[in-house]
């Protein structure tokens, strides 16, 4: 299935950049990193995605050394970072405020971090101009951070801390603040640069989306703890949890018990009637299950089709976004299962309208049995 | 025309309490001193018509200026004035910034009430904060028994009337108008400035020089203009804190209106003043304009 040759983490061989070992932080009482184990590899862009709250910008922050951990030990290069203070780490961070020095044009605040490293002076111009070129901003080396765009902001903050050429680059909600056109551009030209320089990037994002396009993993958080870590692909179509399944883009979850079933094949009787799946493992009859279905995977028809699950039900309700269009159906048992139908027709010729009788059926590998 | 007469109301405000008071003074500083009530000649008649008014601008002269020109003491006691200002103002800096940055890294629950003990002084009359300073200074004041029951000296200090005390009353009384602008400033600034200053590889102490003190400038103008123009007109403090030998322009404008009785030269002596402060006035008018623009 992979022709992406890069993935470290597959290659029990690959020693880890950056390891976080049973770390856990706490603020009084709270605890905003449980336990956590992470492993991050060289050149990778490594996204942690979670609501806020959940631990993630802690967790960036520890490795920026802006908080020490409580408990645990996190290592860069097999070093115990700890007793590294922040002015001395080989990582350096972009803020989500961007903390661009206002008092300083755009030329010296790339320069800003370069005065204070052991580069000789004579080369940090030569430097700059280098950052700036990569951020196609060299017309604007003379301007006041107020001068400028959001974006243009935005790439300042970005070339200031490439500048030191860091081991790791830490991204803070990096494109938070721009709009939605321009933040969809940006995150290509973050991976565009990122595999330019081959720098290991780790973003900090509650947008499933801009991880989900950036990243080569993607790790979950909630309340501490990671859910999951996996690929982009894998973390949308194989979640290990409903949490993830249900954070990760919309799912329908449907609740069942396991009344079959063998290691390939298992049905799940549920309020709507029986569900063929394919589970992970062996099922034990009587387990109870979350079936989680994605709307796209659900195909809409006005008569019974030939698939293995169909079920019968009515349009209640339809959200058109334009391109697509998800269909809220009323099963007869009265569950909602969404359905998502690509718009290939204009909408005066769509096939069905509220209130019609449907069919909704999906085949045996389209979902995943989910036992947490 | 509803514009007009909003924007006209701040001119008229200014016309009346700042140009019209400044013309009568100005006026004043061309006249002659009198033994009358006014005490100066001319005063303008009216009912003389044009030619009472053509006599009434004849007997205007500068004699009050050359005057001040050829007096030591005048050109020494602006001189003296801006100087004791001048330090005054940097021993000001020196101690508030301190304080204001002290506040501002404070918890947010104690900012409120740090701030109300910058500003409760005021609540207590400015003469007798000034005499209690007479009480703490003096030879036989508290400061110099407890110097003395220390053992750290012998006999009492010589500070009240010197102008040591005039420093330390000035610095006690204007010291909150440094440290509210400063804090100002410094409460404003976003963390991450620092943060990212630390990320950038500076060290705390290269981080509070290179951002913190960049950025608080507009704050430390603000407050040094705050200072320095009203210190340079005091009178109140050299005159019940400061000696004889204490000399400063406000003292001496005091004695020409009071003492003297010679109004026409102490609004010579208050029209100078006045030139004296506008260069800086208007530097701190471009600061702030500067300040604001940053802003938005």
């Amino acid at each position: 299935m992979s022709t992406d040759p890069f993935r470290p983490w597959e290659d029990p061989q690959a020693t880890p950049l950056i390891r976080f070992e049973n770390v856990t932080k706490r603020f009084g009482a709270f605890v905003a990193v449980d336990n956590l184990s992470l492993d991050i590899y060289e050149k990778e862009f490594f996204a942690l995605l979670g609501a806020s709250g959940c631990g993630k910008t802690t967790l960036m922050r520890m490795l920026a050394g802006f908080e020490k951990p409580t408990e645990g030990r996190i290592t860069l290069n097999g070093v115990d970072i700890a007793p590294i203070p922040v002015n001395k780490r080989d990582i350096n961070m972009m803020f989500q405020s961007y903390a661009l020095f206002p008092h300083l044009t755009v030329a010296d605040n790339i320069a800003f971090g370069l005065k204070r490293s052991d580069m000789p002076k004579a080369e940090i111009a030569g430097r700059v101009d280098e950052m700036l070129n990569l951020v196609q901003l060299s017309q604007f080396a003379k301007r006041k951070p107020h001068q400028i765009s959001g974006g243009q902001r935005q790439r300042v903050a970005l070339a200031r801390s490439l500048a030191r050429n860091p081991k790791v680059l830490l991204l803070d909600e990096p494109l938070a603040a721009l709009d939605k056109k321009l933040r969809q551009e940006t995150q290509f030209e973050l991976m565009d640069i990122q595999g330019k320089l081959g720098t290991t990037f780790m973003i900090v994002t509650h947008d499933q989306e801009e991880a989900m396009t950036v990243a080569s993993r993607v790790a979950v958080m909630n309340a501490g703890v990671i859910k999951q870590i996996a690929t982009p692909d894998a973390i949308y179509e194989r979640p290990n949890s409903a949490y993830v399944a249900d954070f990760i883009g919309e799912v329908n979850l449907i609740d069942g018990k396991v009344t079959s079933g063998t290691e390939k094949s298992c049905k799940i009787i549920w309020q709507g009637g029986t569900i063929t799946a394919q589970p992970r493992a062996k099922l034990a009859k009587g387990t109870e299950v979350r079936y989680a279905i994605r709307p796209e995977k659900v195909v809409i028809s006005a008569s019974k089709p030939e698939a293995t699950n169909a079920i019968k039900g009515k349009v209640l309700d339809i959200a058109y976004l334009g391109n697509i269009s998800t269909y809220h159906v009323e099963t007869d048992s009265g569950q909602i299962i969404k359905a998502q139908l690509t718009n290939v027709r204009r909408l005066s010729q769509r096939s069905f309208a509220w209130e019609d009788p449907v069919w909704l059926s999906w085949t045996e590998t389209a979902g995943i049995v989910l036992t947490e | 025309m509803r514009r007009a007469f909003i924007i006209s109301i701040p001119y008229l405000w200014l016309v009346a309490l700042f140009l019209i008071p400044f013309a009568i003074v100005f006026k004043l500083s061309l006249s002659d001193p009198a033994v009358a009530i006014p005490p100066y000649v001319p005063t303008l008649d009216l009912s003389t018509g044009w030619t009472g008014f053509k006599d009434f601008l004849s007997q205007l002269d500068m004699e009050n200026f050359i005057w001040l020109t050829e007096d030591n003491l005048y050109w020494k006691a602006y001189l003296s004035s801006v100087k004791i200002a001048f330090f005054s103002t940097v021993f000001t800096l020196l101690i508030g910034f301190p304080i204001a940055y002290g506040m501002a890294q404070a918890p947010k629950e104690w900012q409120a009430t740090l701030m109300m003990l910058i500003i409760l002084p005021f609540w207590t009359s400015f003469l007798i904060r000034v005499y209690a300073w007479m009480g703490i200074l003096s030879n036989e004041g508290f400061l110099n028994q407890f110097l003395l029951w220390t053992g750290f000296i012998s006999e009492p200090l010589q500070i009240i009337n010197t102008n040591i005390a005039v420093y330390i009353g000035i610095v006690y009384t204007y010291l909150p108008f440094m440290v509210l602008p400063i804090y100002a400033t410094l409460e404003k600034l976003d963390p991450s400035y620092l943060e990212a200053a630390e990320d950038l590889g500076c060290s705390r102490t290269s981080a509070f020089w290179s951002v913190t003190a960049p950025l608080s400038k507009p704050g430390v103008i603000a407050g040094c203009f705050l200072v320095f123009i009203p210190v340079v007109g005091e009178f109140v403090i050299p005159s019940l804190l400061g000696g004889s030998r204490t000399l400063m322009i406000g003292k001496v404008l005091w004695d020409e209106f009071f003492s003297n009785r010679d109004w026409p030269v102490a609004s010579a002596v208050a029209v100078i003043l006045l030139l004296i402060l506008v260069i800086p006035i208007i530097l701190f008018q471009k600061q702030q304009e500067r300040a604001q623009e940053a802003e938005s």
